[in-house]
């Protein structure tokens, strides 16, 4: 497993493109945080480890996306961080933009679908995220942005 | 109004075209139920007890009079189109609901698409009006032009509504959250009663800032919200609020439905999730890669504001004709009209004006295809073309010229929209009740009707005055019966319909004290029985009132309810085994 290096948040912050890759769902990780664990009990580990695994029991038990958010944004965790278990193509835009690089998608999803699943919004959103921390109104193509 | 930019546009109509994908892939077969169900709820599009519902989000009610024909379209087009499965299932009407959005109940799923594109070109969508999620913004439908108003919320609910929209992070949280913002001395937004309740207000420097509630709700467990923060600078309200519903995604009950709504993790937890929410927003300020990128700017806020500046061709008329004011040549009808649909406004010359949409004959909130084009007519004619969704579900002609009072009423009335009842026992709020929705218990409507015939006089509803009647077909609450102060829920016993009947709630404002709950006076009644116990109630309140003009509300609170549940169970028949 290549490392990323430290800065990985950062140069996706920069990417136009979501590069997140498939993985099989019985790929070896790391660690795996179940949905109810704290971000912050692993926080001394995070050095340690290249990849987590974030689990979705259910598809709409959103905790994981707040994990990942916290692990990027908050303790710049620059490995991989890995969706598992009902991983469905429509998940993909907010997995994505919560801080995931890899999917493990549920048996029956398909690749193609997931990556059209990414390409509706090409100008971006409101908020800022993962990808694009700035929020719409501090960036240029806002006529009132700083 | 808000005006679309370019971006705004190009993103409704992705969402349109994301959603287009989505249902076909869902009719095609690749997209089973249970994964689209989340889907569709987050766009709008609930599965009902007969067809599907839709429900498209009116941001703090603000509506163009091109979106009202948008909705008129989609009424006369598809709701219960010809040839489709649910023609002459009484489709052709939009619903408005408490929270400002508009609701069809005979739309076919196959035409979902279609809709959301027409809505699309009107700068309308139905996003995050389900699902658990941060939903539309809610706001005083006076918000712009009260005569009360301390700072217009417009600008505020428009941030929010673009923060939220498509959140990445809390697009799945353990249930529905919802948002009102305020900024009046009057709270018309029942803010009390909302997961986060923002009261915009002024400090003794003039700075500008919230009041920040967090966990009120009704449903089973009716809680009003608790104060988070008395005066939040404006800059700060993303983030607390990103901080506030992050602390919610990670910690709210999943396990238990009637559990999940942030009201319970905060009444469980007490101080303990303030305290929270404040290290979070520390957090996210002190820590977070670009963590103070959402704090607001005065750019961003200007921006935003100038949208919400005077619609073209409204400005202060410094000597008012006296349209306004009722003299002799007018019949007293207008008289009526004036004193009850006509709202005092911010601009010298103008007033907000209430279309009453509780009518005989009609459901509360409702309004027929040609009924929208007729009120988009008149906010053409005498409102610079825009109107508001109002929180007791009629509409509101926000700039009205005072000399253009008479001219409104004539046109108002032949449009059946000048029932002169606004505030009053008939002015009603239900939700769609059995006849339609699914999670039901018992039907609404024609407990609406029963009693908006059964108090048909309007000089008796004018001797009752100020009431506020609230209807619910189930615990879910959308017909606010919490709030009421005549609250009437629809129970389910054996199959069989029952109302329990409550008295003394308050949505929160000057005419009704602080936010309450109100209390049950003994078991359900029957549905036949029930106009009669509002009657009775009604009655005993003539009875007991103090002077000639206390209030309705005020009598309750000074006598308790032993003389209402006195009154209500001598009327009870098939019920009387239970009394």
């Amino acid at each position: 497993m290549t490392s990323l290096g430290p800065t990985r948040s950062m140069q996706l912050a920069g990417c136009a493109t979501h590069p997140i890759r498939f993985v099989d769902g019985d790929a070896p990780v790391d660690f795996v945080l179940a949905n109810d664990a704290e971000v912050e009990s692993i926080v001394a580990d995070l050095p340690r480890y290249h990849s987590i695994a974030l689990v979705f029991p259910k598809w709409a038990d959103g905790r994981a996306y707040s994990q990942a958010r916290l692990l990027r944004g908050r303790y710049r965790f620059a490995g991989e961080i890995r969706a598992t278990g009902e991983v469905l193509v429509d998940m993909m835009p907010l997995l994505a933009r919560t801080g995931f690089d890899a999917v493990a998608l549920r048996a029956d999803q398909s690749k193609e679908f997931a990556e059209r699943a990414l390409s509706f919004f090409s100008d971006g959103h409101y908020q800022g995220d993962l990808i694009e921390p700035q929020p719409r109104f501090r960036r240029s193509d806002t006529e009132g942005s700083e | 109004m808000y005006r679309y930019d370019d971006f705004d546009r190009h993103f409704v109509h992705q969402r349109a075209a994301q959603f287009r994908d989505q249902l076909e892939r869902h009719l095609a077969g690749h997209l089973p139920d249970d994964d689209f169900r989340a889907l569709r709820l987050q766009n709008g599009w609930y599965v009902q007890r007969h067809a599907p519902m839709a429900r498209i989000a009116v941001p703090y009610g603000e509506l163009s009079s091109r979106q009202l024909r948008a909705l008129a379209r989609i009424a006369r087009e598809f709701d219960g189109r010809d040839g489709g499965p649910y023609e002459g299932r009484g489709g052709g009407f939009g619903h408005f609901t408490t929270r400002q959005n508009c609701q069809f109940n005979w739309i076919a799923l196959p035409d979902a698409a279609d809709v959301m594109d027409i809505l699309a070109d009107v700068d309308m969508h139905g996003i995050q009006t389900s699902g658990n999620c941060i939903r539309n913004i809610t706001s005083d439908c006076f918000a712009g032009v009260a005569a009360d108003e301390i700072v217009d919320p417009r600008p505020y609910c428009e941030i929010l509504r673009q923060w939220s929209t498509l959140h990445p992070e809390f697009a799945f949280l353990p249930r529905k959250f919802k948002i009102a913002v305020s900024g009046a001395a009057e709270d018309r937004a029942a803010t009390a009663w909302h997961d986060i309740g923002l009261v915009l207000k002024k400090n003794d420097a003039g700075e500008i800032g919230f009041e920040v509630r967090v966990g009120g709700g009704m449903g089973r467990t009716p809680i009003i919200g608790t104060v988070a923060r008395d005066f939040l600078p404006w800059q700060e309200i993303l983030v607390f609020i990103e901080a506030i519903v992050r602390v919610y995604n990670r910690y709210g009950r999943r396990d238990n439905l009637y559990k999940s709504r942030i009201k319970i993790l905060v009444k469980a937890e007490g101080q303990k999730f303030v305290d929270a929410v404040e290290a979070e927003f520390a957090n996210i300020l002190a820590r977070d890669l670009d963590g103070s990128a959402h704090l607001l700017t005065d750019a961003e806020r200007d921006r935003i504001a100038a949208c919400f500046e005077l619609p073209q061709g409204v400005a202060p008329i410094v000597e008012a004709h006296d349209g306004a004011h009722a003299n002799a040549s007018k019949p007293a009808a207008y008289t009526r009209w004036l004193e009850r649909n006509v709202h005092p406004h911010q601009l010298a010359g103008y007033r907000a004006v209430t279309l009453s949409l509780k009518r005989a004959g009609q459901p509360p909130g409702d309004a027929s295809a040609d009924q929208m084009d007729l009120a988009a007519e008149l906010a053409d004619r005498f409102s610079a073309s825009e109107l508001r969704v109002s929180h007791d579900q009629n509409l509101v002609l926000p700039w009205v010229r005072a000399s253009e009072l008479p001219a409104l009423w004539q046109a108002a009335r032949e449009a059946g929209f000048a029932t002169p009842n606004i505030g009053y026992l008939t002015d009603m709020i239900a939700c769609p009740g059995g006849d339609v929705c699914a999670l039901a218990n018992a039907r609404s409507l024609p407990i609406a009707a029963a009693i908006t015939e059964r108090f048909d006089d309007l000089d008796e509803l004018h001797d009752i005055g100020d009431i506020d009647l609230h209807i619910s077909g189930c615990i879910n609450s959308c017909g606010h019966h919490h709030s009421g102060h005549i609250g009437i829920l629809g129970v389910d016993k054996d199959g069989q319909e029952w109302y329990q009947v409550s008295l003394g709630g308050a949505d929160g404002s000057t005419l009704s004290g602080a936010a309450t709950t109100g209390k049950v006076i003994g078991p359900s009644f029957a549905a036949d029985e029930v106009p009669d116990v509002i009657e009775a109630v009604i009655d005993a309140y003539r009875a007991e009132r103090a002077d000639g003009d206390e209030r309705f509300i005020a009598t309750v609170r000074r006598v308790g309810i032993e003389p209402f549940k006195v009154a209500a169970n001598a009327v009870r028949r098939a019920t009387a085994v239970h009394a």
